[in-house]
């Protein structure tokens, strides 16, 4: 794995950058740069500043820079039997660890697994003022201070620039079986919540609108138990990988827009196009031309939310739009960390 | 941040003319015996009485006692059921203390999404109880989950035994109602599991009531287990104890919980609730295994094979309830036990990384003898989280000054083997001052930060969770990073 240490240098950027008063477009691995608003801002490269500082298998923590390959570092876990617990996209190799917690997206396995939300002990960060602040630490309990470091998921790199990333393994299920079953898409949320209850170890739940598809993970006899129970087709685990990486055809296909709708589970959109639900019903993936305001009042009609995952009009809003203190508020906590507004400015919402 | 002149020159008749109106009849308490009742939580060393104590019923009472002591500038501390013990709802002798206890009402169950609407003065227990019919729980247990609220649960991020393998509050919690200091009143997270913007329901777990009051939250629930094990396990060395539990967290074994207590703890406990055991264990170890029948079963072998490796020469199993129930009696009787062999007591709460555990007890032996002090341990184990017991006669001269210096040379040792000065029970009013042990300037500076985003003018539990760089300065005990002095812009006596 390649190694180097660039925080002197980053910090040294960041310091000018506040000096200057010039905004930063944080750049990891480049491949959810088409994600959020456009930042228009001079990149600053951060994939360079990577390599693992220190793994303790025993311990189950593993210590990282930021640059970090996510494949990497799933390589490095793989080689212990360990592994990350959760299932973070990554749209392409060059996928850092840093950006895929700054993105916050999980994968197919949210919702039984857990995201990088719940794996982060700890977040080294340089905050707008070009200062290194350790917020969290490398224990799995600590309630010192305030738990800064949690705010760095999904915050798409609008607090500061994440150097080091402590994070929790896990060991790595033994088994990993994949399932197609003859089930209509209105059967989905329920079954899916029935199994998962029965103590099935499941890692996906999907329906593609032709067939339901389970992802089963953990001990051998677990899974082998399970896949004698739900019957069906067994099919490649590879699809898991495809659907968490958005490369199975249904993202391939041009041309309408893609939105990605939180809904409770049950809940179908009445909305023009075609879309994929997972997550057990919760998470849909909707591709159609509809004005971004028709997508997020159909959402917030069924209880739910939607962004605007690629494509569209990039003036159009990315996110729901926030109630006005509650923007307020998120507006403040960004000057706590980013006082003169250098990163990433409007990545969320144009005030923010 | 201690009491202000101005402050004090606030809390006019005026003001609680303007107080008593935002309230019930019985909800504002202004005479000393009514709040001599509040003026400590489970921190008994730490006393004060508060000002005023108000009790609100509906969270529009909340907003607007909140948007009144912002324009009175009065401080406002916010209590649950002051089971806390860090003295984090020590009250403000010229604020108000809020209690919330009676925002109790609500507590629905949503089965079918596995959600419930609670509001902060239910009862942690509660919560599960409620949910039970449905064959579901909530997760997180402290061991206050009897009494303490959800609302204390999130201000202090609660852990308890289970949080091992089910996650501290924050990981059980999708969404709050929060009351700002101007008494707006913001939803942060959502009831689907994430919400967009910055993630600011995160941050207000274990905020220990500094950036706001939260009244009312939607708390994921989870199916009660279908089978569950609990094994015990004798020691003749707690290090040997110490280095199982290493063991079974790096053969990959995620136990529901891991309990560990010292021989100090096991004769004490042996005396009170006579089990049997042999006189000459070092030190026991619980553990709790759940999941499905074939998963449990799978576990058990593998520990109870970690469990001799390590040395245990006494191993029971109990799969049937009230068995179960018994092994853990003895773990809850911990405290109690040792408790009555001494006048005082004080619990001391730290975290450090599992494979250091056999070395910090050693160490932690060896300090108690230097203060020459009884120090006795039962912890969770699992997740690294220690709490040093320290007996101690404060009629004896100097004897609590010794304890509490025997208290922060634990938490500096802590914080030396890579850990934290606080678990799970927060830094409050007691470990301020060790906060400066565990960070920079710029780190402390980082809070404050995050605190004025919130709470500009520091009326929100002030004087808690984050100390003043000329505190640490006066203290000495300065966290030093890269060999690096880091107060440089403060003068030094």
């Amino acid at each position: 794995m390649q190694e180097a240490d660039l925080s002197r240098e980053l910090s040294e950027r960041v310091a000018e950058a506040a000096r200057r008063g010039t905004p930063l477009r944080l750049v990891g691995g480049g491949t959810k740069a088409w994600y959020g608003r456009p930042v228009a801002a001079e990149p600053l490269a951060l994939a360079g500043h990577r390599g693992v500082v220190d793994y303790q298998p025993s311990e189950l923590v593993v210590r990282l820079r930021g640059g970090t390959r996510l494949v990497e570092l799933e390589a490095l876990l793989a080689a212990e039997g360990q592994w990350l617990a959760c299932d973070p996209p990554r749209f392409g190799a060059e996928t850092t660890v840093a950006g895929a917690l700054a993105a916050g997206l999980a994968g197919p396995g949210r919702p039984y697994l857990g995201g990088l939300r719940d794996a982060v002990l700890g977040v080294t960060l340089i905050n707008g003022r070009g200062e290194v602040v350790r917020l969290g630490g490398a224990v799995m309990k600590n309630v010192a201070g305030f738990d800064g470091f949690r705010p760095m998921v999904g915050a798409l790199g609008s607090l500061g620039v994440i150097l080091e990333v402590c994070l929790k393994v896990a060991p790595r299920p033994a088994s990993r079986r994949a399932l197609a079953l003859a089930l209509p898409r209105e059967a989905l949320a329920e079954r899916a919540e029935a199994w998962w209850r029965a103590g099935l170890p499941l890692a996906g739940a999907a329906h593609d609108g032709e067939r339901l598809r389970l992802c089963l993970a953990g001990s051998e006899s677990a899974v082998d138990e399970a896949v004698a129970t739900l019957g069906g087709d067994e099919e490649d685990p590879a699809y898991w990988s495809a659907l968490r990486d958005q490369r199975l055809p249904f993202f391939r296909d041009p041309g309408a827009p893609l939105w990605r709708l939180l809904l409770p589970p049950g809940a179908c959109p009445a909305l023009p196009g075609e879309g994929l639900v997972e997550w057990g019903g919760r998470q849909w993936w909707w591709r159609g031309e509809a004005p971004a305001e028709a997508v997020f009042a159909e959402a917030a009609r069924l209880g739910g939310q939607a962004s605007r995952w690629r494509g569209g009009d990039p003036r159009a809003p990315v996110f729901a739009p926030l109630a006005p203190p509650l923007l307020a508020l998120q507006r403040r906590l960004k000057a706590a960390f980013d006082p003169e507004g250098l990163f990433n400015p409007g990545i969320h919402y144009p005030e923010l | 941040m201690t009491a202000t002149p101005q402050a004090e020159a606030r809390m006019t008749a005026q003001f609680l003319q303007a107080l008593a109106a935002c309230l019930p009849a019985e909800g504002l308490v202004l005479d000393e015996a009514g709040r001599r009742a509040y003026e400590c939580d489970a921190l008994t060393l730490f006393r004060r009485l508060p000002g005023v104590v108000a009790i609100p019923e509906e969270i529009a009472q909340v907003q607007a006692i909140l948007r009144l002591c912002d324009d009175y500038g009065v401080p406002v501390v916010a209590r649950g059921a002051g089971t806390g013990l860090s003295g984090g709802a020590l009250p403000h002798a010229e604020g108000v203390l809020l209690n919330l206890s009676r925002l109790d009402a609500t507590l629905e169950i949503d089965p079918d999404r596995r959600l419930a609407r609670v509001g902060a003065g239910v009862r942690n227990l509660a919560i599960s109880q409620a949910a039970a019919p449905h064959g579901l729980y909530f997760a997180p247990d402290p061991s206050s989950q009897v009494a303490s609220t959800l609302g204390g649960n999130i201000a202090e991020n609660a852990g308890g035994v289970h949080c091992l393998k089910y996650g501290l509050t924050v990981n059980n919690v999708v969404a709050a109602t929060l009351i700002t200091i101007d008494g707006e009143r913001l939803t942060l997270g959502s009831p689907l599991g994430e919400a967009p913007g910055l993630d600011l329901l995160a941050l207000i777990h274990g905020s220990e009531g500094l950036l706001g009051v939260v009244v009312e939250a939607w708390v994921e629930l989870l199916p009660l287990p279908r089978d569950k094990r609990v094994l015990l396990a004798g020691f003749a060395e707690v290090t040997d104890c110490a280095e199982a539990v290493a063991a079974i967290i790096a053969a990959g074994v995620v136990p529901a919980g891991l309990e560990l207590m010292d021989r100090a703890a096991v004769v004490a406990v042996e005396a009170m609730v006579q089990q049997g055991w042999p006189c000459d264990l070092g030190a026991l170890l619980i553990c709790e295994l759940d999941g499905s029948a074939a998963e449990v079963t799978a576990q058990s072998e593998r520990v109870t094979a970690l469990l001799k490796t390590h040395g245990a020469d006494h191993l029971e199993s109990a799969t049937d309830p009230a068995e179960q129930a018994r092994i853990w009696s003895v773990r809850k009787a911990a405290f109690p036990a040792i408790a009555r062999l001494a006048p005082d007591t004080l619990v001391m709460d730290g975290s450090v990384p599992r494979r250091r555990l056999a070395a910090v007890l050693t160490r932690i032996i060896a300090l108690a003898e230097a203060y020459g002090l009884r120090v006795f341990n039962t912890f969770h184990a699992g997740d690294g989280n220690i709490h040093p017991v320290i007996l101690f006669d404060s009629r004896l001269e100097g004897e609590l000054e010794r304890a509490e210096s025997l208290g922060q040379a634990i938490l500096r040792l802590c914080v030396e083997e890579g850990g934290s000065i606080t678990g799970e029970h927060g830094v409050g009013a007691e470990k301020v001052d060790a906060m400066c042990d565990q960070f920079s300037a710029a780190e402390l500076r980082q809070f404050e930060a995050i605190k004025a985003a919130f709470d500009p003018r520091g009326l929100l539990n002030p004087g808690k969770l984050i100390p003043t760089l000329n505190r640490c300065a006066e203290l000495g005990h300065l966290h030093v990073k890269d060999g690096r002095f880091p107060h440089p812009e403060l003068p030094r006596f």
